[in-house]
């Protein structure tokens, strides 16, 4: 599983090189208005996102790719 | 593997600041909050402070910087039925920084938690590029976390655990109304991993309860992987619907899953409404048993009810309510919020063995409430 997560690694490399290349975006941007509406952000408060997302940690076992940081300490 | 990762980033490192031009990133907003939380369920009460201050430097980097402190009056379960209910204290300190680089932000940061008994160092590196058009903005981050562990009563117990955290994240515009993102994370731990209070109950004919109890016993090494795809979409009138599911696996041999939906509604031009249920589940690890058959049943020992099978429910409900319109001499603008969220715990094979006048292992499964409160005032500027 490690070695996947490198690979991903590698992947995303050379996805970050083809970047610069000329893809059109179909969404224009002067149709980003709606996507730039603070009712449209994953987290939209991070101080409490970050309280919520430890909240989680501290009581479940399942951990990592929660979108935000949470805390440090493993307590009870 | 972190071989291969330091590679993947030095090379990702180059890549990034040689052929990215175009457009720039944008640096999250300058904003203060102020939040009072407070946690409340299963004899465990926690409640503190949050206070994060962000602010522009020039015009590429931004600083961040967070106290957060949490009050802590333990009475639960594991700590009744073995120890005695306890109060701490702990505090978080962070400081970060963003630096914006045509279409690239590159962010870094340090925290530190003490606690009487747990000091908690961790530093993290991300780097986050906008590409395709600016539809897609992929992220490489990666974190180390060092762990002092000392036991109240026990000066001569120290231990030490350290972690490694390689993580990715691609949020992809998919339609002027809907975005969707994936993360993964790799976690990994080496070190001192259970709780040096908790302990493990096996069945002994001589004791009068018909069991007894010895110290828990973890693995020193731990790897987890979490996957998780999220989505919000537009709704015509005004409104957002979001939706979460995440997969988690462990070699300690834990499967978890969470799913969730959420519905934000502005009311006016002032109000916002908060919506949202998440059910969470996982199975136990491979070393968990609520009632071992004897004492030193197996090399590794847990009943920690964390390491068990079991699962909860949120609901959740916020409102928001935005202050300064038009804003007031420095400040933009600012909001009051206030989020509430019940949760309900149900364990499969945990049992609740403050219940009394059952044969060891025949106890009523444990399951208990929470509340989630929390009050946070935030400013713009």
């Amino acid at each position: 599983m490690i070695r996947l997560a490198a690979r991903t690694i590698l992947l995303t490399m050379t996805v970050f090189a083809l970047g610069g290349c000329g893809i059109k975006p179909w969404v224009k941007p002067y149709e980003r208005h709606i996507l730039a509406d603070p009712i449209m952000n994953f987290s939209r408060d991070p101080v409490s996102a970050a309280y919520e997302t430890h909240v989680y940690q501290a009581r479940e076992s399942a951990r990592g790719a929660e979108g935000s940081q949470g805390g440090g300490c493993g307590c009870n | 593997m972190p071989r291969l990762a330091r590679r993947a980033v030095a090379v990702l490192l180059v890549l990034l600041l040689g052929l990215m031009p175009l457009l720039a990133a944008v640096l999250p907003e300058d904003r203060s909050d102020a939040l009072y939380h407070a946690y409340n369920g299963g004899g465990l009460e926690v409640n503190g402070p949050s206070i994060l201050l962000r602010k522009q430097v020039g015009k590429s980097s931004s600083l961040s910087a967070n106290y957060y402190v949490d009050s802590i009056t333990s009475a639960t379960i594991d700590v009744i039925t073995a120890a005695s209910p306890y109060t701490e204290k702990r505090t978080e300190k962070s400081v970060g920084v963003d630096y914006v680089f045509n279409k690239s932000i590159m962010s870094t940061g340090y925290t530190n938690s003490i606690e009487n008994d747990f000091d908690a160092q961790s530093a993290f590196f991300n780097i986050s590029q906008n590409m395709f058009g600016d539809l897609t903005t992929v992220s490489l981050g990666y974190a180390r976390g060092w762990d002092v562990i000392t036991k109240t009563g026990d000066p001569d117990f120290k231990e030490k655990a350290n972690r490694q955290s390689y993580s990715l994240g691609i949020t992809q515009v998919l339609t002027k109304n809907l975005l969707m993102a994936f993360n993964f994370q790799t976690i990994t731990d080496e070190g001192f991993l259970n709780n040096p209070y908790r302990s493990v109950r096996y069945l002994d004919p001589t004791s009068a309860s018909g069991y007894s109890f010895e110290p828990e016993v973890y693995p020193r090494t731990r790897t987890s992987n979490a996957a998780a795809l999220r989505a919000i979409y537009y709704l015509p009138y005004r409104a957002s619907v979001h939706g979460e599911y995440r997969y988690f696996s462990d070699d300690w041999g834990i499967r978890a899953f969470n799913a969730g939906v959420g519905y934000t509604h502005p009311i006016g031009g002032h109000w916002l409404l908060d919506f949202k249920y998440r059910y969470y589940e996982q199975s136990k690890a491979d070393f968990y048993s609520d009632l071992f058959p004897y004492a030193q049943a197996q090399n590794y020992l847990a009943r920690d009810k964390e390491m068990s099978s079991y699962s909860n429910q949120t609901i959740g409900f916020g409102m928001s309510y935005q202050i300064f319109p038009k804003g007031l001499r420095f400040i933009d603008k600012g909001s009051i919020n206030l989020k509430y969220d019940y949760l309900m715990f149900e364990y499969d094979d945990f049992r609740n063995i403050t219940k009394t006048g059952y044969a060891p292992g025949k106890e009523p499964l444990y399951e208990f409430t929470a509340s989630v409160t929390q009050l946070f005032f935030s400013i713009w500027y």
